[in-house]
């Protein structure tokens, strides 16, 4: 196990790992501002606005990962 | 294939600053959004032509975003500028770096060569000067809303321990809204650029076509993700608390 195979271990990994949860929670926020829209259709943009904040909030932390990645593969 | 670097690559120097790829690509968004409304202040008419309606619209559009957000239309007036300022300017530089020649135009100068022009949101220095303008503009918008005094009381209170701490982890929390806002930016535009060389790379034709909407879509939610938490830390700082 030298320090290069480790290395690509790590890029992987750390990608991997990293974008798990933001997807499930994606997921999550889309089906419950679906659900919302369904029961209150006034409110569509309300929600719609308040959802595309929160998936992009979630998905700040998949972005956080794959900078790791980046900065492990391309700088040491 | 072309190497992929983290950092804005140098072109030149002008005694001693070092202008990068970057840089070049912030002055070109910056100058075409200048001249273009220059050119739409000149031509203004009390009856509006396409171009003008079309500017409106989207003004009144983000207005009204605003005004429902903040609760009071000359709020909504009065903080317009920077909100829509980070909105549009990250928007055309997002837009802009999508172009053909960013990334693949070579500068061939004494030994090294770079690409000419790069996405600027694709350099780190570039998102961290806007969040940093954010969060400190927010909150000198929120010292002159409420009060300095009372501004500064919600991140260093001495009324009690819970509320000492809960002092301090706001103010680590603006320090954490920082980085998140930098890399949020940063993170997307750059992967976005990897993605797209890549993709150039292994099938250039074609297949680059739904990347390229993809990127142009990810480019026009992440100007508006960072204008609305903007929008929403203002909305925050300036809330006189009616009960």
């Amino acid at each position: 196990m030298d320090a290069e195979s480790i290395k690509a271990l790590a890029v992987a990994g750390t990608i991997v790992l990293g974008a798990i949860f933001p997807a499930v929670s994606i997921g999550w926020i889309g089906s419950s501002a679906l659900k919302a829209i369904g029961r209150n259709p006034e409110a569509a943009s309300k929600v719609q606005t308040m959802a595309i904040l929160a998936i992009a909030f979630a998905e700040a932390i998949a972005i956080y990962a794959l900078v790791i990645a980046l900065i492990i593969k391309f700088v040491a | 294939m072309e190497e992929i670097s983290l950092k804005a690559q140098q072109l030149f120097s002008i005694s001693g600053f070092n202008v990068t790829n970057g840089l070049l690509m912030t002055l070109i968004a910056s100058l075409v959004l200048i001249v273009f409304f220059i050119v739409l202040k000149s031509k203004i008419k009390m009856v509006p032509g396409k171009l003008q309606g079309a500017v409106e619209m989207g003004m009144e559009g983000l207005l009204g975003l605003m005004e429902s957000t903040l609760g009071s239309m000359e709020k909504a007036e009065k903080y317009f500028p920077l909100v829509a300022t980070i909105f549009i300017f990250i928007l055309t530089s997002n837009l802009l770096g999508i172009f053909p020649g960013v990334g693949s135009l070579m500068f061939h100068s004494g030994g090294h060569e770079a690409p000419l022009f790069r996405s600027p949101a694709a350099d780190l220095n570039f998102t961290l000067a806007f969040a940093v303008i954010s969060v400190i503009l927010t909150n000198i918008i929120g010292m002159a809303s409420v009060g300095a005094f009372k501004h500064l009381g919600k991140y260093i209170n001495f009324k009690g321990p819970i509320d000492f701490f809960i002092g301090i982890l706001e103010l680590i929390s603006e320090l954490a809204k920082i980085i998140s806002l930098s890399f949020r930016l940063f993170g997307n535009v750059f992967a976005g650029e990897v993605l797209l060389t890549i993709i150039s790379f292994l099938a250039p034709y074609i297949i680059p076509l739904p990347f390229l909407f993809l990127e142009v879509f990810v480019g026009m939610i992440q100007a508006f993700i960072f204008a609305m938490i903007t929008l929403v830390s203002i909305s925050l700082h300036t809330a006189t608390h009616e009960h």
